[in-house]
């Protein structure tokens, strides 16, 4: 195995285009650490990106914010202007892990390590977050939505590395949220997890909204008929009724040593409910 | 060693201070070293090739490729761990638990292992090995194990304790009878009876420091052993046996332990990492994995229990019976029996039955934990009493005061108590502010009592005192939780020396006489008896000295305030001399001076707590958050108060995460779904809220100081409290631990639908 | 697999060693550099045992590779004393009776410096979500926060 260290992006992805067959990106390391911790696991090559300049930067652009691909998650909360805007999206991906795997964990590592589970992929779908990719083939963007095509695989190509997340731009009166359930207060996987992002306008009415599931199915999941449920609505109990019986549809979960199918349906439309009503606060609704 | 009587209105020096401990320094710089911390030259480091499968014929196994493998020293299988039991089907069952020999027995069962220059090849040589297995039908439910169609384990296992003997074999390895009267009378005189069956599931200790050793065989015959266990003359005795070594050339030396509670009390790695440095002629380091400790050491048993308890209208228990089926993994033990002979213990009745039957599954083999057997036996029974008290309308605690067992109350086990705690324990938590404090929404509260017995056995300590007048306590109990501090507190208060001048010391089995391990409660209770009765010895012999020192006689020597005094007028106003003056002259009034005791610590004198719980239920996900929790407990006499709040609050916090969260997880295939700290989820800080704790005193009758073990009594009750808290909680009668938030969901949705 | 050079700085100190490009920080500061105070409870991130301060953020050195050290500023526990003067959180852990068994003592002290540094008052609740991910199986964790709450107090100049 050998481990490089690259100073470019483009340098990164030619690393990993090369003839390996087991190629790793080593960003913040939560994860790709404890796979190798596994006796069957087997690597050729880890190419740690965070030599390369901007990966740990959060810059705030035209575009809204972009954050570096080894950006550690405890980053995030300490920039004022990320969490004023996207509230949702810090709060889920400081949920990952514990205060240590904060100061390393990443939410492109997140999203890429494409565990259903994942904590800050909910959010970032809902907040219709999208990334930006380096390959043999150039440059391209892809909406968070697109990576995770199921336990463990993503859409990127041999060679793709992501470069950096980037959140848009926040219309007046939005809001977001995330919450998960876990059995203990910290230290679990999630068992359900709902990522909201709602605009409100004056009166108080929910003009568009976003409603992502996690740990409900083999990736996550947008749940339009939940999104339909809250838009037009000010969030009265019809319509949060109407969400959680659109989430719990959604969800196709499995029955596993975190949850059983019928506790995980009932709870994501719990979740749906009280994330709404928190993004709906958030978003200055009343 | 009875109660010292004359020191029950002595006011006590030492003993009940709450000095820092002689160890601490260390282990808050990181110098203490634990059993993966130490390291010899050429050592060679060890991995274990372990089962995937939950019950296999091992049919081969080749190993060619693997010692072939460049820096691979040594690979071992079964063979090289040859059947020295002699028919002793325990330390047979030790063997075939270290190392499987024609089956494996449950999914991480050891198979093979290799000793390499590194843990990079060991695992390389240890993934050549090549097992040829045939793979068994398997079981691990403890109910499904004892159903007649049943996968069987042995089909040489035919049920003892039963008249007649069975004719067929089954996994039921033993059935155990306890208790006194007529159950079926009882039962009719009762105007309300209780009737449920609960389960629970299997728990692991989950210490964090794993299972760790360094062996080193000598081509001589001897060898040392640097290991964390509970007891290190235990493991001598034990891999001595296994490894046909004379026990006098086997040292074993007992690191920190990071952590026990049972789990190491038991050999699993030492007697491979021998046989894998006999075979290298090196020595061998073997540390086990996270996955590995769950896998394949601990754990407790998980249980299917039914219990009936009858009482009269104005609440007096007229019989109590239960049986008790408790998982043993492979091999059988009596864990079912020791559930069963704890299971009433808190109550005094005039008819109790109860039995227990000892269960065989493709589980690892069950070990210790912290008063094994007693809290599932005790939330199936302080579950019931609850709902006893409920349906004749009396108050919880007012119920169990009205039915506790007390001094002259013949036990469910057989003995007559002497004075014990439960009664105190009731009255204070009936007293106490938290009994009375207002719940908030969603909010319930449970009560509980809990028994154990603690163990005394044998101890051996010799306490030196040394040319400056310091003194080295050595003990061969293992210091699993600041014991070291307590002996010390104790050799002072004997001495009548300051605790700063006493450095307390575990010995290793080469510079100490035999010593049972730390277990049963037993550490500070026995040792302080062995260093209470050394320290006596050793004023003795001061006692002589001085009298040599004043050329008086020695009955005219009297010691008190840690000085010896010259008695009577005829001796003139003699200034009393100090340790450290008798000590100054030891080389001329006839060399070193010394208390040694040997004795077997009877009496460890029971021990009983209450505990109560608030939690907080969330009906809409069933989450739970314990809010509010308070033990109380009697401790005889609490040598270093704080270290046995530890103790309580540590036992009360494995018992909540035994009763919410912690379970393991099997899948289909036979194979443990959650061998990590990630799914087996033990508690962390944020689960909870404070300990409180409350030490009562009811001195032991058969300790000088009245101490009795308290290590073990405070997991006890806290599988009943959180239930009965719960079930308060939410209006449903909650029976199957852990309460996790799916089986609140689950059981608050039947509750609707029925 | 051949070995890599790193460069990087332990407690103050300039270090050097070889590592495997697998090897974790860990086992570089437990097996190569004998600096053993750092704990492997769990292998996996789940347990806090092996904390260390990585350029001035709390990780656990079993997710780490040695490699990454390159070039950065680790702290340990063994370099939290000042000499023979512990530090206040040492004392109050020893004072406190908050260890038992002491295997989790140094990931605790690790990672509650770190919180202290950032947040000098820190109120109970945030005290034991900051310390989440170190487990302790003996003390049920009250006297653990206690010693903390202390130390804390002693460190803004309160009187105890």
């Amino acid at each position: 195995m050998r481990y490089e260290r690259p100073q470019t992006i483009e340098d990164a992805a030619a690393l990993l285009a090369g003839p390996e067959a087991k190629s790793f990106v080593l960003a913040g390391g939560t994860d790709l650490l404890v796979r190798m911790q596994n006796d069957a696991f087997e690597a050729d090559l880890i190419v740690d990106i965070k030599a390369i300049d901007g990966m740990d930067a959060i810059a705030e652009t035209d575009d809204g914010f972009v954050i570096g691909a080894a950006v550690p998650c405890a980053a995030l909360a300490e920039h004022a202007s990320l969490t004023a805007a996207w509230p949702g999206v810090v709060e889920g991906a400081n949920l990952i892990g514990s205060t240590q795997v904060q100061g390393r964990c990443t939410m492109v590592g997140n999203l890429c390590n494409a565990s259903p589970a994942a904590d800050s992929v909910p959010a970032l779908v809902a907040a219709d977050a999208r990334v930006r990719i380096v390959g043999p083939a150039g440059r391209r963007e892809a909406s968070v939505l697109e990576i995770p095509t199921g336990p463990g695989k993503t859409s990127l190509a041999k060679g793709e590395v992501i470069e950096a997340l980037v959140l848009p731009k926040r219309a007046a009166g939005s809001g977001d949220a995330y919450l998960r359930f876990i059995p203990r207060t910290e230290m679990d996987i999630a068992v359900v997890g709902v990522g909201v992002n709602l605009t409100v306008d004056e009166a108080g009415t929910v003009t568009s909204a976003r409603v992502a599931l996690g740990a409900v199915a083999a990736t996550v999941l947008l749940v339009q008929e939940a999104a339909d449920a809250l838009v037009g609505s000010t969030l009265d109990d019809a319509a949060l009724q109407a969400l959680a019986a659109a989430c719990s549809a959604a969800a196709t979960p499995i029955d596993d040593k975190r949850g059983t199918v019928a506790f995980r349906k009932h709870v994501a439309g719990v979740l749906a409910r009280r994330a709404a009503q928190a993004a709906y606060d958030r978003a200055g609704g009343k | 060693m009875s109660l010292d009587t004359t020191l029950q209105d002595k006011a006590f020096k030492s003993v009940g201070t709450r000095p820092t401990r002689p160890d601490g320094v260390d282990k808050v710089t990181g110098r203490a070293r634990y059993g993966a911390d130490f390291n010899m030259p050429g050592q060679l480091v060890a991995r274990v090739l372990r089962s995937p499968h939950a019950h296999a014929r091992i049919k081969s196994i080749d190993t060619s490729k693997a010692e072939a493998l460049k820096g691979v020293k040594a690979v071992i299988t079964s063979a090289d761990l040859p059947d020295l039991s002699n028919g002793d089907e325990g330390l047979f069952a030790t063997l075939d638990n270290c190392m499987a020999r024609d089956t494996a027995k449950y999914d991480g069962h050891a198979v093979a292992a290799v000793a390499a220059i590194d843990e990079k090849t060991a695992t390389a040589a240890m993934k050549l090995i090549e097992v040829d297995y045939e793979i068994l039908p398997h079981v691990v439910d403890v109910d499904a194990a004892m159903a007649p169609d049943a996968p069987l384990l042995y089909d040489t296992v035919f049920t003892s304790g039963i008249e007649p003997a069975p004719t067929t074999p089954s996994n039921v390895a033993n059935r155990a009878e306890l208790g006194h009267g007529d159950v079926e009378a009882g039962f009719a005189a009762a105007d309300v009876t209780v009737e449920r069956s609960y389960k629970t599931e299997q728990t692991h200790q989950g210490y964090i420091e794993p299972h760790a050793c360094v062996a080193s065989c000598n081509p001589d015959g001897t060898a040392e052993l640097w290991v964390c266990t509970q007891g290190h003359f235990v493991y001598r005795q034990k891999c001595a046996e296994l490894l046909g070594l004379e026990v006098s050339k086997l040292r074993v030396t007992s690191s920190e332990i990071g952590g026990g509670f049972g789990g190491k009390t038991h050999v699993w790695a030492e007697p491979v990492a021998l046989a894998l440095s006999r075979k290298a002629n090196r020595p061998v380091k073997l540390v086990m994995s996270r996955e590995e400790v769950f896998r394949a050491s601990g754990p407790t048993s998980a249980t299917s229990i039914d219990v009936k308890i009858g009482a009269t209208r104005d609440g007096r228990i007229t019989a109590a019976s239960a049986t008790l089926r408790y998982t043993n993994g492979p091999y059988a033990d009596m864990w079912a029996e020791l559930g069963a002979m704890t299971a009433f213990a808190c109550y005094d009745l005039e008819h109790v039955k109860t039995v227990g039957y000892e269960v065989l599954v493709n589980r690892p083999k069950v070990a210790a934990y912290r008063a094994p057997s007693a809290p599932m036996a005790a939330f199936a029974v302080e579950s019931a009493v609850d709902e006893l008290a409920a349906k004749i309308g009396m108050d919880a605690v007012e119920f169990r005061i009205k039915n506790a067992a007390s001094e002259g109350t013949r036990s469910s086990y057989g003995p007559v108590y002497g004075p014990i705690g439960i009664g105190p324990t009731l009255q204070a938590a009936k007293d106490h502010p938290h009994m009375n404090a207002p719940l908030g929404p969603n909010q319930g509260r449970g009560m509980a009592c809990g028994f154990w017995f603690n163990f005394g056995g044998q101890t051996c300590s010799d306490l030196n005192i040394n040319a400056d007048g310091t003194v080295t306590l050595a003990v061969g109990t293992v210091d699993v939780g600041g014991s070291r501090a307590s002996l010390s507190l104790v050799a002072a208060e004997e001495l009548g020396i300051d605790y700063q001048d006493v450095k307390a010391v575990i010995a290793d089995t080469a510079t100490l006489g035999y010593n049972d391990m730390t277990d049963g409660s037993r550490g500070t209770f026995s040792s302080s008896m062995a260093t209470i009765s050394a320290a006596r010895n050793a004023i003795q012999i001061m006692r002589e000295r001085a009298a040599t020192m004043w050329d008086i006689p020695v009955e005219d020597v009297y010691w008190e305030d840690g000085h010896a005094h010259a008695a009577g007028q005829n001796h003139g106003n003699r200034a009393p001399l100090s340790v450290k003056e008798i000590a100054a002259e030891a080389g001329n009034t006839g060399g070193p001076i010394a208390g040694h005791s040997e004795l077997v610590a009877d009496g460890a004198g029971v021990s009983f707590a209450t505990h109560i719980c608030d939690i907080e239920v969330d009906p809409e996900t069933g989450s739970s958050r314990v809010v509010r929790y308070t033990v109380i407990q009697d401790a005889g006499k609490a040598v270093h108060p704080s270290y046995v709040e530890g103790q309580y609050q540590g036992g009360a916090t494995q018992g909540i995460g035994w009763a919410l969260n912690e379970e393991y997880i099997y899948g289909a295939d036979g194979r443990l779904q959650n061998p990590g700290f990630l799914d087996y989820r033990i508690p962390v800080c944020s689960d909870l809220p404070m300990i409180d704790t409350q030490i009562l005193e009811i001195p032991n009758p058969n300790h000088p100081y009245g101490v009795r073990g308290v290590g073990e009594t405070s997991i006890v009750p806290p599988l009943a409290a959180v239930a009965n808290a719960v079930s308060n909680a939410v209006g449903v009668r909650m029976s199957h631990i852990p309460i996790s938030p799916p089986r609140i969901l689950a059981a608050l949705a039947d509750a609707q639908d029925g | 697999m051949s070995s890599i050079a790193v460069s990087t700085t332990i407690n103050g100190d300039d270090v050097e060693y070889l590592c495997q490009p697998d090897e974790t920080l860990l086992d570089v500061l437990r097996n190569r550099l004998g600096l053993t105070g750092a704990k492997e409870g769990c292998g996996t991130g789940d347990c806090g045992a092996c904390s260390v301060v990585v350029d001035g953020r709390l990780v656990c050195s079993c997710l780490v590779l040695g490699a990454e050290a390159e070039g950065r500023s680790i702290e340990t526990i063994e370099g939290m004393a000042d000499g023979s003067e512990l530090h206040p959180l040492q004392r109050q852990f020893i004072e406190h009776a908050a260890l038992q068994c002491g295997i989790c003592t140094p990931g605790f002290l690790v990672a509650a410096k770190a919180l202290l540094e950032q947040n000098p008052n820190p109120t109970e609740t945030e005290i034991r979500f900051w310390l989440a991910g170190n487990l302790c199986r003996c003390t049920g964790y009250d006297k653990i926060v206690r010693a903390v709450q202390a130390a804390a107090a002693e460190m803004r100049g309160e009187p105890a």
